[in-house]
């Protein structure tokens, strides 16, 4: 028997596999394909105050390896959320995670403080690096000091974990991350998608309705690899790796280069089965190799 | 309920130079769906088409065991799809999506432009088993472009419009006579290009009948997860992949 249980911020999760916010929905969407109960945990579409409609159509073009997305948290608000959804998946045995976002620090900490109440929410990961909203989101996630502002104002009315997801469209990732654990976040997830943009030849036109968009899928997979591995190093926090896991080997690369757990994303849109797949392929491995404890795995580069 | 499937390729029929049907096959049972419904399919063996690709579902034989899909080769995967080995592993998500309301004992009239024809098979055999009297207009570029009007007169008059003339009516769809003088329909069922679907929409609306229109938006997901494929509707922005792609005209604002 392999122990699959992950630890982070004294929540545990029952692996190391989540689904990334934003291509999971809020789980249901998956009912058909998986049991969402065998999930460490998902990590809901994001969360603003108030309702959002989201960017104009097209909001999506196809990459090589890849695809570039200008969502822009379409959503039907905290309080739907809480009210609405949450009820209706709370006892789906996996760990709910809310993703939160605002355009300004006051809706950040309005947002935790409806969520403190929130009964079987343990954790929240804090979206300092969405990079398709015209106010706040990334905007926060790419100077030190607006993260740290940000970070610190959730810690102070948030009384359970924080993660921060943070934005790989920074010149150090490892600076903006040694910023929010000194903030007081208990751990980070990266990286969220890369500023991108697609545009039609003949036309002369871009493809998404917001010129730019994030980057997500197998093609940013390896800069994401080397950008948990660098913050692996330069923080203390546990470290969630993101960033184009298409399957199992995929997963325990992050894990290596130093993620105490990954979360799933554009691949659910290939495979709904892809997450349940992971999980089986990471206890398989960790069969193989003789690893009892998949948390082993974590930071095990051998150089 | 939705449902990941392996199927095999098990025949082709080409239509002309870019249009095919595709029928594959199963082992197991297959799902129920309604006209309407689509398919998320890999396409497999290539690595360049990253995301699946929706397609109307055409026609399912129960007992067969076969699900067909009549595709348009307009891009890499649609292409790759129709030059697939007889008897390769092609992986769908299905079914997704909405479908079309099913009325009973009306004069229905269906309007189909392009591959906007596919999901009409199922839904006229459909309508014909509820007493409905069923009326096709369908556009094309050319007569070379006009398809499967065998199997549509199985269930009720074809009219046909091309734009160059070579085939029924010349013009487009919306200038058919069949929408000037006595116009018995109660209904109207669209799915094609969006200018022509919205030009119905709003003949609907002044002839004062209902319209149901089916929407072909870019998709990543196809199950309502991504929010990539949306469109504007009086409820806000709506994913064509699950609350579409078939939508009540007078709730959408596109």
């Amino acid at each position: 028997m392999v122990n699959l249980e992950v630890n982070i911020a004294g929540v545990k999760f029952k692996n190391p596999v989540t689904t990334a916010s934003g291509t999971f929905g809020f789980g249901q969407e998956f009912e058909d394909f998986i049991d969402l109960n065998k999930l460490g945990g998902i990590f809901v579409k994001g969360l603003t105050l108030k309702n959002r409609e989201g960017n104009d159509y097209p909001r999506m073009a196809e990459t090589a390896s890849g695809m570039l997305n200008a969502v822009g948290l379409q959503n039907k608000g905290i309080d739907y959320f809480i009210n609405t959804i949450f009820p209706s998946i709370k006892d789906s045995g996996t760990e709910i995670i809310p993703n939160i976002n605002g355009s300004v620090v006051k809706e950040y900490i309005e947002v935790a403080e409806k969520l403190n109440e929130v009964d079987s929410i343990n954790i929240l990961e804090l979206n300092i690096s969405c990079p398709n909203v015209k106010e706040g989101g990334m905007a926060f996630g790419v100077s030190c000091p607006s993260a740290i502002a940000v970070t610190s104002a959730v810690r102070e009315v948030f009384h359970k974990p924080i993660i921060v997801k943070l934005s790989p469209n920074v010149t150090d990732i490892t600076e903006i991350a040694k910023g929010v654990e000194g903030a007081g976040a208990d751990a980070v997830s990266l990286v969220n998608t890369f500023l991108g943009m697609a545009i039609d030849a003949h036309t002369k036109k871009p493809l998404l309705s917001t010129v730019t968009g994030g980057l997500s899928g197998p093609a940013i997979k390896p800069i994401a690899l080397r950008m948990v591995w660098q913050v692996y190093n330069a923080v203390k926090i546990p470290v969630i790796g993101i960033g184009g896991i298409m399957n199992a080997t995929d997963a325990i690369e992050f894990m290596i280069a130093g993620a105490t757990a990954i979360q799933v994303g554009t691949a659910n849109f290939i495979d709904p089965q892809v997450s349940i797949k992971i999980i089986d392929g990471i206890e398989e491995y960790c069969k193989k190799n003789g690893v009892s404890t998949v948390s082993q795995l974590t930071g095990g580069l051998i150089l | 309920m939705k449902h990941v499937q392996d199927f095999k390729v098990k025949h082709y029929q080409l239509l002309n130079a870019d249009n095919y049907i595709l029928t594959l096959s199963s082992d197991t049972v297959i799902e129920a769906t309604e006209p309407g419904n689509f398919a998320e399919i890999k396409v497999p063996d290539t690595p360049d088409v990253f995301l699946r690709r929706p397609i109307s579902i055409l026609n399912v034989n129960h007992e067969a065991k076969t699900i067909s899909f009549y595709i348009k080769a307009i891009g890499k995967g649609t292409t790759k799809l129709g030059k697939l080995p007889i008897g390769s592993v092609v992986n769908i998500v299905y079914p997704l999506g909405n479908s079309f309301s099913i009325s009973k004992r009306k004069n229905v009239l269906i309007v189909g432009g392009g591959s906007g024809i596919a999901p009409f098979i199922m839904l006229a055999s459909k309508l014909k088993k509820e007493n409905n009297n069923v009326t096709f207009l369908i556009g094309a570029r050319t007569g070379d472009d006009v398809f499967l009007t065998e199997e549509f007169s199985k269930y009720g008059d074809i009219h046909i419009t091309t734009e160059d003339g070579s085939l029924g009516e010349k013009g487009l769809v919306t200038q058919h006579s069949v929408f000037s003088g006595d116009f018995p329909f109660d209904h109207i069922y669209t799915c094609g290009p969006d200018p022509m679907m919205k030009a119905i929409a709003s003949i609907a609306t002044k002839k004062r009948i209902s319209c149901e229109a089916s929407l072909e938006n870019m998709m990543a997901c196809g199950i309502g997860a991504c929010l990539c494929c949306v469109t504007p509707t009086v409820n806000g922005n709506q994913c064509v992949c699950t609350e579409g792609p078939v939508f009540n005209t007078k709730d959408l604002q596109w």
